[in-house]
């Protein structure tokens, strides 16, 4: 018997995950971002003890590297996008990328010793 | 004697004005778009770099807390800044018109070109409100 061909030709479709997760780190950073004006307008953080203390407290900690994590997962889609559309030639597009995600990760490493490493 | 019409000159005129470069020419839409494109670019490169060594070195010690206070209290740092903050507002707003976007709200012609208008607007009210706080 002759199986039927069902599998989708053209593409691996990864495209629609990136496109998902863009939008969810949007919407995590977007709520962070009015809870951070939030904060300032009602705690209004003055010195240097107030700044200490704010990103002290472990919600704030654990809601930035959140934060964080979809700011770097969303520039990673989003600068692809551009590198994809500009750097023709395979050699540069796959150099710029790499550049790319290689300085991602290091700003989440840098970002977790910032956080939690003092 | 007049030379005969070249053939396909209309077909080659309306190509050249598609392809018009001219940001100030732009309707709404295509101006928040390539925004949010230039916007998101600068984000990335240098803002998240300089925002992680200013909130390591401000949260690290005193003197560096003190140092960088002196330091975005000067007028052209604060310009600087309040740029970035017009990056990221319309970064912001126009994420949130695309979101809409997507969810298939406002996308006949003239609902998206006045939420366009209202996200260049937002964008600019936003940054001027900041830097007269920062002021």
């Amino acid at each position: 018997m002759v199986k039927a061909y069902t599998k989708t030709p053209v593409g691996a479709h990864y495209g629609l995950g990136a496109w998902l997760m863009q939008r969810l780190t949007a919407v995590v950073m977007a709520v962070y971002t009015i809870f951070m004006v939030a904060y300032v307008i009602w705690c209004t953080p003055q010195g240097y003890a107030d700044w200490k203390a704010m990103f002290s407290g472990h919600f704030i900690r654990l809601f930035t590297m959140l934060f964080i994590v979809s700011l770097l997962y969303h520039a990673w889609v989003g600068v692809r996008d551009i590198v994809m559309d500009y750097m023709k030639a395979t050699a540069v597009r796959l150099t710029a990328q790499s550049l790319v995600g290689a300085a991602l990760v290091f700003y989440l490493i840098w970002s977790v010793s910032i956080l939690w490493g003092r | 004697m007049r030379s005969a019409p070249k053939p396909r000159s209309k077909y080659y005129m309306s190509r050249t004005s598609n392809a018009d470069l001219n940001l100030a020419n732009l309707p709404p839409p295509g101006l928040v778009s390539i925004i949010h494109r230039i916007s998101g670019a600068l984000l990335f490169f240098p803002a998240i770099p300089i925002l992680l060594y200013v909130l390591q070195s401000s949260l690290t010690s005193e003197e560096g807390f003190q140092h960088w206070k002196q330091f975005f209290a000067m007028p052209l740092v604060k310009l600087v800044v309040i740029g970035f903050v017009w990056l990221y507002a319309h970064h912001f707003y126009a994420g949130i018109r695309y979101l809409l976007l997507d969810m298939h709200i406002g996308i006949a012609k003239e609902p998206a070109r006045s939420s366009a208008v209202v996200v260049l607007v937002l964008g600019l009210v936003t940054a001027a409100l900041i830097g007269w706080c920062l002021w």
